[in-house]
């Protein structure tokens, strides 16, 4: 290895790089902009979203390891990433016509997104510890930043300061668990943990407890039970645009790097299998994710029942989420790691979608109130109708593309043999559960009268389009998927 | 259009719901009219299917094939037998009529038919698809439109109704998809494809499992004691459309889902289970007719009664004697027109009284005569008087299930019994004695009224004195379902 590795590497790095670009551009055009005209840097940060979009999209090269074995190009990674710019170019769209953020500057608002973005793209590719969590660190910390980017709502203070020190916690502890794993196999390389575990002879306890600590931190990015205590406050209190983006991307980062882990560290095939899964030992992975899978589900789920603001109550639902998308970590097959990614794609829309209704409604209506939803949907039946959608899909009901994400998933489950029916199960009492909740919200607004006076206030005509550029992906992935879910078999390949 | 019949049939209705759609909320004229030209030009779609039905070939019919998720090997198969085109041709004649039943509403006409028409597609997608995968998309589309129209458009208590209806069918869905996948992944190469998914083997101890959450899946729509309590709360909190094609049609989903699906994919498990399937429907029967008997509200009643007439069904299905599987296809469609009768019967009388006591009317067959009458041809089919559609089915039922649930056929028939009992005197306490004052001028019932419900009685009658064209539809389709039963029969011995 020399330093020409790292030059070299380069040429492969550029969406990256146009990213990194556009955050400097961003920044400078912020401070040449005057104060009220600070939202025109929304456009410099969507062109060079989309101008990274097509970089990536033109890279064609076959799977390789860049900057000393630190990060990986494959397909695997690339179809994390295609999510992640859609979720960012969403919610940049979103933000610029936002009321919630028009007391602050947002150029750093923007830059921060961007830098967001780098580092989701860096956890979805890296391969080395130190990457894992440098890049890891890297979006937590301007999670935290944008959380609390209403400095004068206390509110989004105490998001972000709930959001730190949880965030601190759990990747202290990750931090930990790889120190540990280093200490037991003299390298930072995943790929060369695989090896150096199946050569040599470990103590079964102490990977447990680091894989164990691991665990800490990425179940706090995906917001998996325990480590979601801080996603309800959180989601709560943070401008909606954000909310909206980290119930979405960084989660889809969060899977992508314990999917990657698991399958090279525990695995150690870059075709995925489930027969090694097992090689390991004696040890029960596939039980332990089982039950976090299942307590996360129940979790997520009879405590959104509860909710009034229907914030917190998406925030509960997306915790739902992740014990579902887990189920298909535990099947750590071809099947089950497809059915996990065409869930967050699908989930990227419809997820997406019910928090832009929800800022809709509360930049038009100034309600976040499950309760004060009453009548809306008649009032303003397109807003209704598709909430409905949304909420329809969030369930799994067919015809959207929230069905077939879980078909999959159960697919994979059943697939995989009897051991993990009783997953399926209560796979199966939770989507029942979580229609009763997400159909409050549709009762609210169809089956209860609107309160005397209610005014009817006109939408606005750019937040109403990019609402039907996320309905049409939602209704059109339940009715075709074909193409999506050739893309996402053929991106189940890894470094 | 020759070759599409059942896509037609099947999308007809969701063109018509694009078209409302598409028509100011104003016009609500415009909106019902739409709606009546689609299900009616899908009524006459099924009337050519009737016409062009070959009744001596055996095999599925006006197929159309195509391959529609190849990485998953879904299919878009359509394609109907004997066994479905009874319930193909109920779906579009009780939607057409229900649309004239909801001529009345009132509340966002368009978002009501709109949706109504979701329903019918919903339903006849159900009856005519042969992927398993294609069935559930269906199967789970209708609950939709269901919901709103009982939540948006119910009664007092329509908000529990509608959620109670959506969650216990939702939970016995999702059964059914683990189930379906199950299935799926049985076969070599993984299929969705019912008639493959009937021609393979499967274990003893998978085909107990599998059938048993099929049963649950099935059983709660049907329903089946113990999983009934929703139908009697959506019975009678549904606006009368709905409940008319509640009970009409959406029940027989669940005994059509056993007969097409559990029955001849699963014959050891079917046989397996045979026995307490004929418990249940005698359960079904009995306790259907003593709650109907104990109701105060009439349209509770009817809800009751359906309970009651699908039990019968599932009695005669259990059997799996040719008369009696012949009795129960022919009493699941039977009952549908029945119920619907009985359906929009109460709710003629519940827009002029708004109310359902049947102990705050009386004498009504001095001021209502046509209507009485009406209502007298529904009743007595109802508890299955010779001459009408239902006694055939029912006598046909007892007749095959007697030889092979000897004890069991004796107390259904008691059953019956109870129904004479209850609808004789829900009748006299409603027409017959004097004349309650407060509807001393009550008016008869109107054209429109009278346009739901002739064709029906007529349907009624004419089944009850010369069965036949409908009998001659399935005796192919019992023939192949008796003999699939006898072989699983035969393995379920070694």
């Amino acid at each position: 290895m020399t330093t020409q590795d790292n030059l070299l590497s380069l040429h492969f790095f550029l969406p990256e790089l146009i990213i990194i670009g556009t955050i400097l551009v961003v920044i400078i055009a912020d401070l040449i902009l005057k104060r009220q005209h600070s939202n025109r840097t929304a456009y410099i940060a969507f062109a060079g979203t989309v101008g990274a979009f097509i970089a990536l999209l033109l890279e064609q090269v076959a799977p390789r390891a860049l900057f000393f074995q630190t990060i990986a190009v494959d397909p695997f990674g690339t179809f994390f990433k295609v999510i992640f710019l859609i979720a960012i170019l969403f919610v940049i769209a979103i933000s610029f016509k936002t009321n919630e953020l028009n007391n602050y500057r947002f150029g750093e608002y923007y830059s921060l997104i961007l830098i967001m973005l780098l580092g989701m793209f860096l956890m979805a590719s890296s391969i080395d510890l130190i990457m894992i969590y440098l890049s890891l660190e890297l979006v937590s910390i301007t999670s935290y930043i944008l959380a609390g980017y209403q400095k004068n709502r206390a509110r989004s203070n105490e998001a972000a300061l709930k959001y730190v020190i949880y965030g601190g916690v759990s990747t202290g502890i990750m931090l930990y668990g790889f120190s540990i794993l280093f200490g037991l196999t003299g390298t930072t390389k995943i790929a060369e943990i695989h090896q150096v575990l199946l050569a040599s002879n470990y103590s079964p306890l102490t990977l447990v407890v680091a894989i164990l600590f691991i665990l800490a931190g990425f179940g706090y990015k995906i917001a998996s039970v325990p480590f979601h205590f801080w996603s309800p406050d959180v989601y709560e209190g943070a401008p909606t645009p954000i909310t909206a983006l980290l119930s979405v991307a960084p989660k889809a980062a969060g899977f992508a790097v314990l999917i990657r882990f698991f399958n090279v560290t525990l695995v150690g095939s870059t075709t995925p299998n489930m027969g090694q899964w097992f090689a390991l030992g004696s040890l029960p992975w596939p039980q332990i994710l089982a039950a976090i899978s299942a307590m996360t589900m129940f979790l997520g789920n009879l405590v959104a029942i509860r909710q009034d603001n229907i914030k917190r109550m998406l925030a509960y639902s997306s915790i739902a989420h992740a014990g579902y998308i887990l189920m298909g970590a535990v099947v750590l097959n071809q099947q089950g790691l497809f059915a996990m990614m065409y869930y967050l794609f699908v989930y990227l829309f419809m997820n997406l979608g019910a928090f832009l209704v929800v800022i809709i409604i509360s930049n038009t209506y100034g309600t976040e109130n499950i309760e004060e939803y009453r009548g809306l949907g008649f009032k303003v039946p397109y807003l209704g109708v598709i909430m409905t959608i949304f909420m329809f899909a969030l369930t799994g009901l067919p015809p959207t593309g929230g069905f077939v994400a879980k078909f999959y998933l159960f697919s994979a489950l059943i697939n995989a043999g009897s051991q993990f029916y009783w997953l399926a199960v209560v796979g199966i009492i939770n989507s029942v559960i979580s229609f009763y909740y997400y159909a409050r919200i549709v009762k609210m607004m169809f089956l209860q009268d609107a309160p005397e006076g209610l005014e009817v206030k006109k939408g606005h005509p750019w937040m109403t389009t990019v609402l039907t550029l996320l309905v049409i992906p939602t209704l059109l992935l339940g009715v075709y998927w074909e193409s999506i879910a050739t893309f996402a078999q053929n991106s189940l390949k890894f470094f | 259009m020759q070759g599409h019949l059942l896509t037609w049939a099947t999308f007809l209705p969701v063109i018509g719901m694009a078209v409302i759609l598409l028509i100011p909320s104003g016009r609500k004229d415009a909106t019902k009219i739409v709606a009546a030209v689609a299900t009616g030009i899908q009524l006459f779609v099924t009337i050519l299917l009737f016409a062009g039905f070959d009744r001596s070939a055996t095999g599925m019919q006006f197929v159309e094939q195509y391959t529609w998720i190849k990485t998953f090997n879904i299919q878009y198969f359509m394609g109907i037998d004997g066994l479905s085109l009874p319930l193909v041709i109920l779906t579009a004649l009780l939607s057409f009529i229900g649309v004239f039943a909801s001529w009345n509403t009132e509340k966002s006409v368009k978002g009501y038919f709109a949706l109504f028409l979701l329903l019918d597609a919903g339903m006849m997608g159900v009856f005519v698809s042969l992927d398993f995968f294609l069935f559930y998309i269906f199967w789970e589309v209708m609950l939709l439109p269901m919901y709103f129209l009982i939540g948006i458009w119910g009664g007092p208590r329509r908000e529990y109704a509608a959620i109670k209806f959506f969650l216990y069918t939702f939970a016995g869905s999702i059964l059914m998809l683990l189930a379906m996948l199950a299935l799926y992944f049985a076969v070599e190469p993984h299929t969705f494809n019912m008639l493959t998914l009937m021609q393979s083997n499967y274990g003893h101890t998978f085909q107990i499992v599998v059938f048993l959450a099929l049963f649950v899946g099935f059983a709660i729509k049907v329903p089946i004691f113990p999983f009934h309590t929703w139908l009697p709360l959506a019975h009678v909190e549904a606006p009368t459309a709905v409940s008319v094609i509640l009970a009409g049609v959406l029940l027989k989903m669940g005994t059509y889902g056993l007969l097409r699906i559990s029955f001849p994919i699963l014959p050891e498990g079917t046989v397996w289970f045979a026995v307490p399937m004929a418990i249940l429907g005698v359960i079904n029967i009995i306790y259907g007719a003593m709650c109907a008997m104990a109701q105060k509200d009439i349209k509770k009643l009817v809800a009751y009664s359906s309970i009651n007439h699908m039990g019968i069904v599932l009695l005669g299905m259990a059997a799996m004697t040719k008369a009696g599987m012949s009795g129960a296809i022919f009493q699941m469609f039977n009952h549908g027109t029945i119920t619907a009768m009985l359906f929009l019967s109460v709710g003629v009388i519940y827009d002029r009284a708004h109310h359902r006591e049947i102990d705050g009317f009386g004498g009504l067959g001095v001021k209502m005569p046509i209507y009485t009458g009406i209502v007298a041809i529904a009743f007595f089919a109802g508890l299955g008087l010779p001459g009408f559609s239902g006694f055939i089915s029912e006598a046909m039922t007892f007749i095959g299930a007697f030889p092979v649930y000897t004890t069991l056929t004796i107390l259904a028939t008691l059953g019956i019994i109870l129904n004479a009992g209850y609808f004789l005197w829900a009748f006299q306490r409603i027409f017959l004695g004097e004349l309650n004052e407060k509807y001393a001028d009550i008016p008869e019932i109107n054209g429109r009224e009278i346009f739901t419900l002739a064709p029906l009685a007529v349907i009624v009658i004419f089944l009850g004195v010369y069965p036949m064209p409908i009998l001659n539809l399935f005796t192919h389709a019992v023939d192949k379902l008796i003999n699939v039963l006898n072989y699983g029969a035969s393995m379920a011995m070694f």
